[in-house]
């Protein structure tokens, strides 16, 4: 069982080696959003302190998203979905791999960089650990729920902006306890309140988002 | 042993196909006929459990295929219409990855030799983007020289992109295949010229 997990997520991160531009796109998308809004709000140090936590998950979100499509979609086209249908594990199984792969990929290059982007908005020194662990936590959540929206959307023309219709409400409750953790710690208050609730979220995303992937996926692929 | 028994299905709100039954024993192979869009696809498909059938059963050594849940995926191959191949990954790659998630891990060795035996010599290293459509057919196809211990093989137009010399290829594996006592139901709209002990044909009307 354990093994099945791993070869798929080995597979997909060999397939993200290969094409390495995928990968890039999403990192250089939260790059360039989260760098925008300083050049269109001036450089005002104490309007750019308050609004950081917000730009930088809402650019977070907006990036994740970005990458769902990849999720299915290409195994889709070439017939490897039917095939990772068929693998002898439970659905869920395979789910759980081809999500902890997506977070591989796409969310923690965003978590690892974005303590980077947050100096240019000069957020103070003790609220980057908080940054950094609202993300690792809120971060899979992302890649979790949009498996969701990912898995229901398969196979559908135009389905990327549907996926955000989907995906983006669902995202609010993220957003909500992320960019509050790291405002609590901005302006001196206990953030741990926030972490507490994006842990819980994460839990009760681990256990079931998988199974209602599935679930999608096989209304999907009928 | 696989049964059919009075299988309907439904595709949106047409009815494609209804009251379809066979046996499938060892060694037999079922070639199921007719035109495009019948529902022979669909067929397979629901044989795989990829698709609910709106009537009827599809029953494996006597149970539901529904009571088999995942194990009943350990009995079969199916090759599908698309060949299920990564295009960023060589032919090699492809068929280690297919082997270790069917649960039937190969070596490198193995799959170089069923490779070579479809005809893909000196081409196991190439991204599969670089092959032709019939050679990602035969790299497709070469599953199942690594899918010999599962017993019932599905292939949905196994034939198609073949020239003459890969399809005579395919035919020898399949009848190695029923030999052995193995189970092939497939689609074609080529003679299917296996020799077995027991070929049925299936013909649904669209």
């Amino acid at each position: 069982m354990m093994r099945t997990l791993g070869h798929i997520v080995s597979r997909d991160i060999l397939l993200a080696i290969r094409r390495r531009a995928d990968v890039a796109t999403t990192l250089f998308f939260f790059v360039i959003v989260a760098s925008l809004f300083p050049l269109g709000m001036g450089p005002e140090p104490k309007l750019l302190r308050a609004m950081a936590p917000g730009i930088l998950w809402v650019a977070a979100l907006l990036a994740s998203m970005l990458s769902l499509g990849r999720l299915f979609d290409a195994d889709y086209a070439d017939g490897c979905l039917e095939q990772l249908m068929l693998v002898p594990e439970p659905l869920a199984l395979v789910v759980i791999g081809k999500v902890m792969a997506h977070w591989l990929i796409s969310g923690l290059p965003l978590v690892l960089i974005a303590p980077v982007i947050a100096l240019q908005f000069d957020l103070p020194a003790g609220s980057l650990g908080t940054l950094l662990l609202a993300l690792l936590l809120g971060t899979p959540l992302l890649s979790l729920i949009g498996a969701i929206g990912a898995a229901l959307t398969v196979g559908v023309r135009g389905g990327g902006v549907l996926v955000s219709l989907l995906v983006l409400p669902l995202y609010v409750p993220v957003l909500i306890f992320g960019a509050g953790a790291v405002d609590a710690s901005a302006t001196g208050m206990d953030a741990s309140g926030h972490l507490s609730i994006l842990g819980a979220l994460l839990l009760l995303g681990m256990v079931l988002a998988p199974w209602a992937t599935a679930a999608a996926l096989r209304i999907s692929l009928e | 042993m696989l049964e059919i028994i009075g299988l309907g299905c439904v595709r949106g709100e047409r009815r494609l196909f209804g009251n379809v039954s066979f046996t499938l024993e060892p060694g037999g192979l079922v070639w199921i006929q007719g035109g495009n869009g019948s529902g022979k696809t669909t067929l397979l498909r629901t044989l795989c459990g990829l698709t609910q059938a709106m009537a009827g059963e599809v029953r494996w050594r006597g149970e539901p295929i529904q009571a088999w849940g995942e194990d009943y995926r350990r009995e079969l191959t199916y090759i599908a219409h698309a060949n299920g191949l990564k295009e960023e990954l060589s032919a090699q790659e492809n068929l280690l990855v297919a082997a270790r998630l069917a649960r039937q891990p190969a070596s490198r060795v193995e799959v170089d030799g069923a490779l070579q035996d479809m005809g893909l010599a000196g081409r196991e290293h190439l991204p599969v983007k670089f092959l032709s459509q019939g050679q990602r057919r035969r790299a497709a196809l070469a599953r199942l020289k690594l899918a010999q211990p599962r017993p019932l093989w599905l292939l949905d137009e196994p034939f198609n992109a073949l020239d003459t010399h890969a399809v005579a290829g395919v035919r020898q594996i399949m009848e190695d295949h029923l030999t052995r006592g193995g189970m092939i139901a497939l689609t074609s709209h080529q003679d299917v010229g296996v020799q077995a002990a027991d070929t049925q044909v299936l013909r649904l009307n669209a």
